[in-house]
């Protein structure tokens, strides 16, 4: 099905062995077994957590990779999410509040280009700039080679001063979405017989739109924020692959350049499992945001 | 339909995209006719060459000339996008319609289905599909194609559930049309608009995930070029040849900014009320 297979090219040119030798290993891998029985035995596995060894020469289990790496993504998208929700979230109600002001459409220009900018393009022309050019900010990895050498507090700025570029990378593309959705559910909201009714008690505008508003208007974001996880959990894949950042991202493509079977299967499987555990935090957000909602009816959807 | 090209005629910025749109269009079809230079041919005389008159957009490192290697990248980038979205449009039209007019077991087979296939970061699910195939344009279309349907079979269906109770198809039914005819003659035709606006929003989001693909050396190969691996080897060079990676982002990014203009235009004057349905997520690719 797929040309070439692992053990051609982790025998490759280094170590040419008898075809003999390259059909024991495949038999070793269980890769000359049918297709159908070699996705049952993967399925038996992955049940108990064991996703096999890599097919790379360290051959490590598959397991202590992920590891690894899962933490670091993991960080990355929840400050990712939390950057994104915590600047949206203004932005939207201010455009909302303020429909066809200048600040208003300032924001649909930067929505319209932040759709449009590709991620991987940005990522290039910042790190010329602030990296290269000015030289302000590193471009690749999380930390200084030095990094142990250093005094606490200057540690804790090289993490940080990694994690600029990236991090304003892949929250780019999502602020401007979430800064659409954010105006355009309060647009919605705003022009209820209930806002109207909270003004007319004389409550200040202040609560009107940070209190009864705002927490109608969070529903459909939190929704669209659990439905964004897997985007902006694939777009890790491009930020860690050109910051160079060890994650499971970066893991993804290298395993893919060299036809890692395991290691592929392994962090689509974890991938999937992260969209399902979001959307069950979602789902479950609902009803702290409004009471009304209860986790236990039934068939709400 | 009067009402509509009304309503379009009257929103400048979807104009101004759909220009742009057809500009770029026109010029990937006569790229052979526009370009300046052989797009394949190196020069070792002139490598690296900053933007002149002569090569406008400068030449890359082997000296092939980049406005060339652009024009023909349009063909292949606006290729892949119109086929890869065709291709999603076919399949969530057939499964929409089916789960939609049928509903029952089949509804829920095809919503469970679309549920399994969005659980999984389409990025992550690309890549993993692409490490177990031979790599080359077809290959990216239909897997952009497969990849991308989702969103087409839920408006699809959202729009039969609510047409299949209308009196014209009742009276089709009664009369013993086929249910292949009904969909076919009958209600497809009524909810085409909303899927033309998906559409309109998925070419740009499929020009972004090629050209994220060729970027990482995943995608389209050379000697073939797209805007995407025009970045990748401009990426090596960045420091000596900012030309190299400027221009092709650019040209991405005015692009899909103009599909989108030109998609959220189309929505707007069909319905203004399509906002909640179609186009959450228009024009952004993974």
């Amino acid at each position: 099905m797929a040309p070439g297979d692992p053990v051609e090219i982790q025998q490759g040119d280094l170590n040419p062995l008898h075809q003999q030798s390259l059909q024991e290993l495949r038999k070793l891998y269980g890769l000359d077994d049918p297709l159908h029985v070699q996705y049952w035995n993967w399925l038996k596995r992955i049940v108990l957590l064991d996703f096999g060894r890599s097919f790379a020469p360290h051959g490590r289990p598959v397991i202590h990779m992920i590891r690894e790496r899962l933490p670091i993504t993991l960080t990355l998208n929840v400050i990712e999410m939390l950057i994104i929700v915590a600047m949206a979230v203004p932005v939207g109600v201010t455009s909302a509040t303020r429909q066809y002001s200048a600040f208003d459409k300032a924001t649909t220009v930067f929505v319209f280009v932040g759709f449009a900018t590709p991620d991987f393009w940005l990522a290039v022309m910042l790190q010329i700039l602030f990296g290269v050019h000015m030289g302000w900010l590193p471009i690749s990895g999380l930390r200084l080679p030095v990094w142990e050498y250093l005094p606490f507090w200057q540690q804790q700025w090289d993490f940080a001063s990694h994690l600029i570029l990236p991090i304003t990378v892949a929250t780019f593309g999502g602020l401007a979405g979430f800064s659409r959705y954010m105006r355009q559910s309060m647009l919605e909201v705003i022009r209820q017989d209930y806002v109207q009714s909270a003004r007319a008690k004389g409550l200040p505008e202040s609560v009107v739109i940070g209190k009864h508003a705002l927490r109608n208007a969070m529903l459909p974001i939190v929704t669209v924020l659990g439905l964004s996880v897997p985007g902006l959990i694939g777009g890790s894949v491009i930020v860690e692959t050109i910051f160079a950042i060890p994650g499971m991202g970066q893991l993804m493509v290298q395993s893919v350049y060299e036809r890692d079977y395991p290691v592929i299967m392994a962090n689509l499987v974890i991938v999937a499992s992260l969209t399902l555990v979001a959307n069950l935090i979602a789902d479950l957000s609902y009803s702290l945001i409004d009471p009304r909602i209860r986790v236990s009816r039934r068939g709400r959807r | 339909m009067i009402a509509f090209w009304r309503a379009l005629s009257k929103n400048r910025l979807a104009l101004i995209g759909g220009a742009i749109v057809l500009v770029l269009a026109l010029m990937a079809v006569a790229a052979p006719l526009v370009s300046p230079h052989d797009p394949h041919k190196p020069d070792v005389k002139r490598i690296l060459e900053s933007p002149s008159t002569r090569h406008w957009l400068g030449t890359d490192q082997i000296g092939r000339d980049v406005l060339s290697r652009m024009l023909y990248g349009a063909r292949v980038s606006l290729a892949v996008g119109f086929v890869s979205v065709g291709i999603a449009t076919a399949i969530g039209i057939a499964l929409g319609a089916g789960a939609g007019y049928h509903g029952g077991p089949v509804d829920g087979a095809v919503m469970r289905l679309v549920d399994l296939m969005l659980v999984f970061p389409r990025f992550f699910l690309l890549l993993a599909v692409l490490a177990f195939l031979k790599p080359s344009i077809w290959t990216i279309m239909v897997v952009i194609g497969l990849t991308g349907w989702m969103g087409v079979a839920r408006l699809v269906r959202a729009e039969f559930l609510a047409l299949k109770e209308r009196e014209f198809v009742i009276w089709s039914q009664s009369i013993g049309a086929s249910a292949f005819r009904i969909i076919w003659r009958h209600i497809l035709p009524n909810a085409m608009g909303p899927v033309l606006v998906a559409m309109t929003l998925g070419i740009p989001a499929a020009i972004l995930t090629e050209s994220g693909l060729s970027f990482l050396g995943l995608g389209v190969r050379p000697p073939y070029a797209t805007w995407g691996n025009i970045l990748n080897e401009g990426k090596e060079v960045i420091e000596l040849a900012w030309w190299l990676s400027v221009y092709p982002g650019l040209a991405i990014l005015v692009t899909v900014l103009s599909y989108n203009l030109l998609g959220e235009g189309i929505r707007d004057a069909l319905d203004p009320r399509l906002r909640q349905s179609v186009g959450r997520f228009g024009g952004r690719g993974r």
